[in-house]
């Protein structure tokens, strides 16, 4: 496996980020500031929800319907596009949220093997989450680091090379990089 | 900013470059970031520090250097020799160990002591290295992409100012028609006909789009290329904005790719600073901004008009066309979509001619083609090599041959709308129409390869599933055919398929060629039918697996009737 001990890789949150979960809901004008930068762009509800997303980790209901009439969107258009495309959760995923790359290259080095293992030590299934919600296992197509297959990443950080035999040391350095954030 | 002060900017930044007696160029990319890159980079810093050596030695983050598979990198470069050392699998100790050992000594004018440090180094001359033509990646792993000044260094914006004082959009065309450049987003339209298009057609707000979807799942280059040298694309990006007389341009950028994002963003707001995006860029009477919208993690909006509808803020599901964007794309305005790629070789060509770039390649394929390397290869990275150039040497020179030291018995180009290629196939040149020929299709430049460990069926399988699962749904033979298409292959996987199955999954695959509205349904069955083609005793193996249930097939594959 080759990875480091330093915090989240890219170090700097960015517009796609997903937040990290669990932290406290952010206030409720929230959604009025979103919806005031993006309502006067023409067909910019995606970047809208990406902003959303970011801030809640997903897209609440009640921020959705709260949403629709201030960027000028029926809410079935919302919901039209949220169940599209597959970045956009609408439920809250767990606090780690595990993405395993399942595309082509991952899968050939065996990502399934990785899948597998997570599936079992977390004890959660592809596409569902822990039952005391900390963890959300997913399997994802292609995060872009081909290059280091198969890769996994966590919250925002990547682990790649990983074998079948790394996973449980992965879900160590997650709880312990949290534990160590959480003191400071 | 005025034409000659991006030559003033330039200069200035090259003597502060060669002011230094070392650069250390340090792989930021995503790859090596995720190997632990940053804390390498402060180790450096703080060796540094302690040796009173901060002022003579800099530390640049770059982008990718494509040996993802052996990063973190670290390309020394000593000023006043040529001879640059590369070291790999670099970690905080043998950093530090660099600073003290190698650096310091020199600085002192002593002599380097290599020590362990030697095996970290990574020969320059390999074939990996020396084999690729860099183009696109001219400036990956040379230039911190997030400063301005470090790409005006190397001659950046000086096409694009060439272009805005100097020519006239036909002079551009013209000069793009003669390099030959065709579209690196797989389909290979000759880019000078697409600007032109645009360029004829009747609109006031026409618009130029930068596709950086990159959905084939295995591939990488767009990404590399936005997180390397983001400037390059901008420059490319206004210079056809230029040719076809559009004010407004986008970049579509995959969600997934937060890095690219980030990056593009910053280069958008530095060049925006320095006057180069905006109003009257240079003084002349041309005005070009461009912003950033994100997909959201579906392969169809890679597809031009399912891309409009997704910027449109709608689901990303295709439309017939005509009428094709050029003519009536975003928001009904003449609009142009350029792959990533494609856009990073426009300042180049306009610096060196058209006829440069054409004197590399094949009759009808020009210049050079980024590939990702990936798959059961030893070198597995980021490749540029010219068109032309055979399958054979990528693979082997390149790639370095099989990782595993099981033989290689195929790639894959094109991702889920390609086929697979056969090892006896490998002498084949590399070009849009060689690979057609063989079944395959160019692609995006994402390159898989298998070895004799790998299963055909399972990797048919692969891709359809994929497919299946990212068929928008709007059209029927994409949508059912596709799901036919799986469960037949499911039925010859678990041995319970016939003869009559194979001769539906080609029925199935013609009505789907034929009749899908996009390129996702019409290409979709490519990798069944290639592997049918090349490999079909790995269907036969199945087909005859009538005791499978039993475990009694001698196909070696870890097939689903071995699991009972
Ligand atoms: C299903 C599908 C997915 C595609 N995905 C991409 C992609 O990820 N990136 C890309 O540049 N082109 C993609 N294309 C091709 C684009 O539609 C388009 O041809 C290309 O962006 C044009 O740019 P070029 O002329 O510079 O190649 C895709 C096409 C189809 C049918
Ligand atoms: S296939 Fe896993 S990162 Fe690309
Ligand atoms: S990410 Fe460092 S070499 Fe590719």
């Amino acid at each position: 496996m080759s990875t480091n001990d330093q915090p989240a890789a890219p170090a700097k949150p960015v517009l796609a980020q997903p937040a990290a979960p669990g932290k406290p809901a952010a206030p409720s004008d929230q959604t009025a500031i979103i919806a005031k930068r993006w309502r006067a762009k023409r067909g910019s509800l995606i970047m809208a929800l990406h902003e959303v997303q970011e801030t809640y980790g997903y897209v609440p209901r009640d921020v959705a319907l709260k949403l629709a009439p201030q960027i000028g969107v029926p809410v079935a258009r919302i919901y039209e596009v949220l169940t599209f495309y597959n970045y956009f959760k609408t439920s809250a995923p767990g606090k780690f949220v595990v993405s395993v790359c399942t595309g082509t290259a991952c899968h050939l080095k065996g990502s399934g093997d990785i899948l597998a293992n997570f599936s079992a030590q977390l004890g959660c299934k592809e596409g569902e989450s822990t039952t005391d919600k900390l963890w959300h296992l997913q399997g994802v197509r292609c995060i872009g680091c081909c290059g280091i297959a198969p890769a996994v990443i966590v919250n925002g950080k990547v682990f790649g090379k990983l074998k079948p035999a790394d996973v449980g040391d992965v879900i160590d350095k997650v709880l312990t990089a949290d534990a160590a954030a959480a003191k400071v | 900013m005025k034409p000659e002060e991006i030559t003033i900017k330039a200069q200035a930044r090259a003597a502060e470059q060669q002011a230094y007696a070392f650069r250390l160029f340090c792989c930021d990319s995503t790859g090596c970031i995720s190997s632990g890159a940053i804390s390498i980079q402060d180790a450096l810093n703080e060796e540094l520090a302690a040796a009173g050596a901060a002022e003579k030695v800099e530390v640049v983050p770059t982008g990718c250097m494509g040996l993802c598979s052996l990063g973190p990198l670290i390309r020394v470069s000593r000023q006043g020799t040529s001879e640059d050392v590369l070291f790999k699998e670099v970690t905080v100790d043998s950093a530090r160990t660099l600073i003290k050992d190698y650096i310091a000594p020199q600085l002192n004018g002593g002599v380097p002591e290599l020590g362990e440090l030697a095996k970290f180094i990574l020969p320059l001359d390999i074939p990996f290295f020396k084999k690729q033509i860099k183009i696109v990646l001219a400036n990956a792993g040379l230039v911190d992409p997030e400063r301005l000044d470090d790409y005006l260094a190397r001659d950046g914006y000086v096409a694009a100012s060439k272009v805005l004082t100097s020519m006239s959009p036909d002079q551009v065309l013209a000069e793009i028609r003669d390099s030959g450049l065709r579209g690196r987003g797989g389909a290979g339209f000759p880019t000078a006909t697409k600007w032109g298009i645009a360029r004829n057609a009747v609109g006031d707000n026409k618009i130029i789009i930068c596709n950086g979807d990159e959905g084939d799942p295995g591939a990488y280059m767009d990404r590399c290329v936005l997180e390397s040298d983001p400037h390059a694309v901008i420059e490319g990006m206004m210079i056809g904005a230029f040719a076809m007389g559009a004010n407004q341009g986008i970049f579509y950028i995959r969600a997934e790719y937060p890095l690219a994002v980030e990056r593009v963003e910053k280069a958008i707001k530095d060049a925006r600073k320095a006057g180069l995006l905006g109003k009257a860029i240079l003084g002349t009477s041309f005005n070009f901004d461009c912003e950033i919208r994100l997909g959201a993690g579906a392969f169809v909006c890679g597809e031009e008009t399912a891309l409009i509808a997704s910027i449109e803020g709608k689901r990303g599901t295709p439309r017939p066309r005509p009428p094709f964007p050029a003519i009536k794309g975003l928001w009904n305005q003449p609009t142009c979509i350029n792959n990533v790629e494609t856009l990073a070789n426009i300042a180049r060509i306009i610096i060196k001619g058209g006829k440069w770039y054409a004197s590399m390649g094949t009759e009808k394929s020009k210049g050079t083609k980024v590939f990702a390397l990936t798959g059961k290869l030893k070198n597995s990275g980021l490749v540029e090599v010219p068109m032309g150039m055979t399958l054979r040497e990528v693979v082997f020179d390149v790639g370095g041959g099989s990782g595993s030291g099981t033989p290689i018995k195929a790639i894959q180009t094109g991702g889920p709308s390609g086929g697979l290629i056969p090892a006896e196939h490998f002498d084949t040149p590399i070009s849009y129409e060689h690979l057609q020929q063989l079944g395959s299709i160019m692609g995006s430049g994402g390159l898989i390869v298998m070895d004799e460990d790998d299963s055909v069926v399972d990797i048919a399988r692969f891709y359809l599933d994929f497919t299946v699962d990212e068929s928008c749904g709007k059209c029927a033979p994409c949508r059912i055919g596709g799901k036919q298409l799986l469960l037949l292959l499911d039925k010859i996987r678990e041995g319970k398929g016939s003869e009559a199955d194979v001769t539906m999954i080609k029925r199935v695959a013609l009505a789907m060629q034929k009749g899908s509205l996009c390129g996702l349904g019409q290409t979709a069955p490519n990798p069944v039918l290639s592997g049918l083609r090349y490999f079909r005793e790995e269907f036969d193996e199945r087909l005859n697996c009538k005791d499978g249930a039993k475990g009694g097939c001698s196909c070696g594959h870890d097939s689903p009737c071995k699991a009972n």
